[in-house]
């Protein structure tokens, strides 16, 4: 008992160096993606968007679209997998808005806070488990496909290279994501990001429908949307069909270096951002 | 003359239109444990949120270690132990892996951390609980959760807000046989509380705090000297018609007898030897008594002196008063809210 309660004595604190080093950092890294992880196999509910939704949305767009859209040089099954992957990723980074918003408002932000810890963990930590998840959810959607006749004639290299591409902008995606959830107010509010800006931008794409049919205007920005190119790589690599590659716009023209480059900017401007909104939102 | 270990400064802070802290000055020597006292939105919290570098000061300095806390936070938090007012625990964790996130966050190895946890888990008697999820741990558990999780690495400065409010009179004294327990083991501690008995129970020195600003500094004793009121109750065996009479000189004040005419009261001056002049004055007078009670002043007297109000909320019987209702002016709701804000 009197064991239990000692403390030790304080020693000389001074202003010495007490900036963690990378070991350290990692280690807090490593403990904050495995609580979040934590979270997930509490409410495995939360894991909906990336376990039951794709399957649903791979069933539907198949089923009840496939037929009505005439995709050149293949079917509609090998042509919408690619598409689905972007549109399920996407649309799931928005757990990342949610899990940080939940954080920041719970008292356990404090808790954080008077530690002797590298905060970045807070935001690392939560983007990696975010990863991770998308990763369970890009093999549901690869499970499903193949149930449902989805074929590759790529190698298992491109193939990887594929899911890789995909989940690489699903993660620089996931920082935006968190700059939106450092900047809510409630759990709620940054929930309501996912129906107002990642639904319009994985739609407002080639990812489900060829965008030649759409209106010129329509047409450019979906050109230029990242979840084209992102899209339009997969289908390269997995040679499968890829209407957009006989348009003229430079993404659509060369996918994967569009997709990479869009992903790295988007990667390089959100982190950093990120990281300020939080030692923001953490002072007071 | 040991070094102070928390140094608090001219400390000021305000949110938006609210003054939470108006200058507040005072240090807790090494070891010692020094019980931060006032009303709700006084500023305690604030002050804590300061020292513990959650809260930059608009002005003022604060050390904790002899480091500053607004130039070395890092350096500061090596060295504390928080238990928030507001459990600071995750919900969707067990106990056990709460202690152990908070064990490797703060450098500990991992076999370390749990080791640790499963002492402090006994120690308060969680061990039952520890493997369930904390969304389902009652009030008094989440207290004592965070207080373990404040305990972890052994810090030699602890912070301890509020640490017994909200909770059931077994839990209460659980806290406080930890607490002291804490005290003799050489930690220097900040507790702030609403409750003077508390304070009077565990603190070497008490500051009082009210409207963010410190309204008196001292020893429990030295407290209770300055307000000088103390209060006698003579129980007589039968009643005596003369007794108010003979009693009124010494306590120099208006003295109430009961509807039976067999107990009188009255508050007086704590003179020395007053317990001692009752008795002889009634001997003389050929009254027997039962029972004489000198009674030092309450912190709540202090309270009341210092203020001219009741702390309130005040419910633990150690204040004779009820809460006077209606005398809380503009001032105290205004201060509840930066209470509020201090948590937002």
């Amino acid at each position: 008992m009197t064991s239990a309660i000692a403390q030790r004595p304080h020693g000389p604190a001074g202003t010495r160096r007490v900036i963690p080093g990378v070991a350290e950092r990692a280690r807090n890294v490593v403990s904050m993606t495995r609580r979040n992880l934590v979270h997930i196999s509490r409410e495995p509910m939360q894991l909906s968007d990336v376990t039951i939704q794709p399957v649903l949305f791979t069933v539907l767009f198949i089923y009840l679209f496939g037929g009505a859209i005439p995709i050149p040089g293949g079917s509609y099954t090998d042509f919408i997998l690619a598409g689905l992957l972007a549109l399920n990723l996407t649309t799931s980074t928005m757990g990342t808005a949610v899990g940080l918003a939940t954080d920041l408002h719970d008292g356990i932000i404090d808790r954080f806070r008077v530690l002797p810890m590298w905060r970045p963990a807070v935001l690392v930590g939560r983007s990696l488990a975010d990863l991770l998840t998308a990763c369970l959810c890009a093999v549901v959607v690869a499970v499903t496909g193949l149930a449902v006749g989805w074929r590759t004639g790529a190698g298992p290299l491109p193939i990887v290279a594929g899911f890789a591409l995909v989940l690489f902008f699903a993660y620089s995606l996931s920082w935006v994501a968190a700059c939106v959830g450092l900047n809510s107010k409630s759990p709620e509010s940054a929930a309501s990001f996912g129906f107002i800006v990642l639904f319009p931008l994985a739609f407002v794409s080639n990812a489900m429908v060829p965008t030649q049919h759409m209106p010129g205007w329509l047409q450019a920005v979906a050109n230029w949307n990242p979840v084209s190119a992102v899209t339009a790589g997969a289908r390269q690599l997995w040679h499968n069909p890829n209407p957009s590659a006989s348009i003229s716009a430079w993404p659509m023209q060369h996918p994967i270096e569009a997709a990479l480059a869009w992903s790295a900017l988007i990667l390089a401007v959100a982190a950093p951002l990120a990281s300020r909104f939080f030692r923001r939102r953490t002072t007071e | 003359m040991a070094d102070p270990m928390i140094e608090a400064d001219g400390l000021r802070k305000s949110y938006g239109e609210t003054r939470a802290l108006a200058g507040v000055s005072f240090c807790v020597r090494a070891g010692s444990v020094l019980g931060l006292l006032g009303p709700n939105g006084a500023g305690k919290t604030t002050a804590v949120r300061i020292l513990t570098t959650l809260a930059l000061p608009d002005a003022g300095r604060a050390r904790v270690a002899g480091v500053d806390v607004v130039a070395h936070p890092a350096a500061v938090r090596r060295q504390i132990g928080v238990a928030a007012q507001d459990a600071t625990l995750d919900g969707l964790l067990t106990g056990r892996q709460n202690l152990a996130l908070v064990g490797e966050l703060s450098g500990m190895r991992a076999a370390e951390a749990r080791t640790r946890a499963a002492e402090l888990l006994e120690l308060f008697e969680l061990a039952d609980a520890a493997d369930r999820v904390v969304k389902g741990y009652s009030g008094g558990m989440r207290r004592r959760l965070d207080l373990a999780a404040s305990l972890l690495t052994r810090p030699p400065v602890l912070f301890l807000d509020e640490p017994t409010t909200g909770l059931d009179p077994v839990s209460r004294q659980r806290v406080w046989e930890v607490i002291r327990q804490l005290t003799g083991s050489g930690v220097t501690l900040l507790l702030t509380t609403q409750y003077l008995d508390e304070a009077d129970a565990l603190a070497d020195r008490i500051v009082v705090v009210n409207h963010g600003q410190v309204i008196a500094d001292g020893t429990p004793r030295e407290l209770k000297e300055r307000s000088r009121s103390a209060h006698v109750e003579v129980t007589l065996a039968e009643p005596g018609p003369g007794a108010a009479g003979v009693i009124t000189p010494l306590v120099g004040g208006k003295v109430s007898v009961s509807a039976d005419g067999l107990r009188l009261s009255a508050a007086a001056d704590s003179a020395p030897g007053l317990a001692t002049a009752l008795v002889r004055a009634l001997d003389d007078a050929g009254l027997l008594a039962d029972n004489i009670e000198v009674r030092q002043p309450s912190l709540d007297d202090v309270f009341f002196a210092l203020t001219g109000a009741h702390v309130p909320g005040e419910g633990n019987g150690s204040g004779p008063e009820p809460m006077r209702s209606g005398q809380a002016g503009p001032g105290d709701r205004a201060a509840e809210r930066v209470g509020e804000g201090a948590q937002a």
